[in-house]
């Protein structure tokens, strides 16, 4: 397996907030937080990824109330952006059913292998690709074309509250051509051709709301993640639980039956380890009744597992004891590539919380932000 | 003609009235997106449809599509609908 390497240096979270972006950086010992922004203020902002290739194409998903979706870029971390030439949208059609973008939910760039290449996800649930690091994109066919997309996707109409989308899109780093995405009520693909062709990978991924509870597809995956030194390794927090597989396996397991029956092992972000690939982090919410998707109880926590989800650790040190009743989002978790390593998240009630310690103890490192929508490193490998 | 701009959108054009040419409003908009890229977009969806939030009136009467046709002297005013109170 191969090493990543440990940062000692400041940290540089990006968060994209229902009311703009905002860029937070830390001194070295990630004590002190400085907040630079809001970006785009008004804007919606989705998600804001910097490229970990070139250290310094950092692309920014916005839309506002009024107006349509488009990508901003910036070459000097978020100092200046301009607005990219051509955004995802898709090919015009005769008539009236033709789709359109609503707005880019998830970016992500290629692997190694393809500098340059990025990938977007979008609402209603489709995939778009870049060559040019962001300035056009094209449709993928293969995926938003498919002869099954309706049946996959219910065309795109089974949304969440905030509408039907394709996220998690995650590029094998040992094949650029090999990619997992998720869609909200359609469950996770797998493509190994570069996204000529796809299929469902949701055996053993249970549907609640499902007459058949094991369909083929149709499931609710909330965030897919590969470990980047692992990558047969894969981790999602579905609607419905926790699961973890291992390829060439192509059946999840339940991890989230470990879960403290009182918490259950709903939610929507899952973090993974950068170093070691039987840890990761959930943020439980409540998903009983109605579906509050608020903290369960009223009292928020992270949950570990170092043992690849066999068992899982409360980890609320510093956080609120009760009547918290927010939640954090499915891009609203990361981590830093310290050691020990750093992890983060954003709240839907505009709080960033910090642990330096793999999240034995928490900390708020921002407040009074708006709704956060995401929150990521923005790491330079070159 | 002259095309008063909402101010979602002033930070394309700098200015809340602008000068664009066009036999009808897609025409109109084409020209708008030459001057001032990445407009057009923003207010019309991929497949020529008004978005949902936007509104183009032509002499105080609601557009219905960008296939309108205009004449020089048509008053063209570009709004953002009222989307809750």
């Amino acid at each position: 397996m191969a090493n990543d390497t440990i940062d000692r240096g400041p940290v540089t979270l990006l968060v994209g907030t229902k009311k703009g972006a905002f860029v937070l950086r830390s001194d070295a010992g990630r004590e002190g937080w400085e907040i630079e922004g809001p970006h785009f203020l008004g804007h919606q902002s989705h998600h804001v990824v910097l490229d970990p290739r070139d250290g310094r194409t950092l692309l920014a998903a916005t839309r506002a109330g009024h107006l349509g979706p488009t990508i901003f870029r910036s070459f000097d971390l978020g100092k200046s952006w301009k607005e990219v030439s051509g955004p995802p949208a898709f090919p015009q059609v005769e008539g009236e059913s033709g789709r359109a973008v609503h707005h880019v939910f998830w970016l992500q760039p290629s692997s190694e292998a393809e500098p340059g290449v990025w990938y977007a996800g979008v609402s209603p649930p489709c995939l778009f690709r870049s060559e040019d690091a962001g300035d056009t994109w094209a449709s993928v066919a293969g995926f938003n074309d498919h002869p099954l997309w309706g049946t996959w996707t219910q065309e795109g109409e089974d949304g969440t509250p905030d509408g039907s989308i394709l996220h998690s899109i995650n590029v094998d780093p040992r094949d650029p051509a090999h990619l997992y995405v998720g869609c909200s009520g359609g469950g996770v693909f797998e493509s190994r051709d570069g996204g000529a062709d796809w299929r469902p990978l949701n055996a053993g991924c249970r549907a609640d709301f499902h007459p058949d509870k094991y369909p083929e597809f149709g499931q609710d995956p909330h965030c897919l993640r590969l470990h980047p030194l692992a990558p047969d390794v894969l981790w999602q927090q579905n609607h419905c639980g926790i699961y973890r597989m291992e390829r060439p396996s192509d059946t999840w397991e339940r991890v989230g039956d470990h879960m403290p029956r009182d918490t259950g092992d709903i939610g929507f972000p899952i973090e993974l380890h950068p170093r070691d690939p039987d840890t990761a982090w959930v943020f439980p919410m409540d998903g009983s009744d109605v579906w509050p998707r608020t903290s369960p109880g009223g009292r928020p926590s992270v949950y570990r597992t170092r043992d690849a989800g066999q068992s899982w650790q409360r980890c609320d040190a510093g956080l609120p004891h009760d009547r918290a009743w927010w939640t954090v989002l499915r891009q609203s978790m990361t981590t830093d590539h310290h050691d020990p390593l750093g992890l983060y998240f954003g709240t839907t009630t505009g709080q960033v919380w910090g642990s330096r310690d793999e999240g034995d103890t928490w900390r708020p490192i921002v407040e009074h932000l708006p709704h956060v929508y995401s929150v990521e490193l923005a790491r330079n490998h070159s | 003609m002259k095309v008063s701009i909402p101010s979602p959108l002033r930070s394309y054009t700098d200015a809340d009235e602008v000068e664009a040419e066009g036999v009808t409003l897609a025409e109109l908009l084409d020209d708008l997106d030459r001057q001032y890229p990445g407009f057009r977009f923003r207010m019309i969806d991929e497949q020529g449809r008004i978005r949902p939030h936007m509104r183009i009136f032509v002499n105080r009467e609601r557009a219905a599509s960008i296939e309108q046709a205009l004449d020089a002297n048509d008053e063209v005013q570009i709004l953002q609908a009222l989307s809750g109170g």
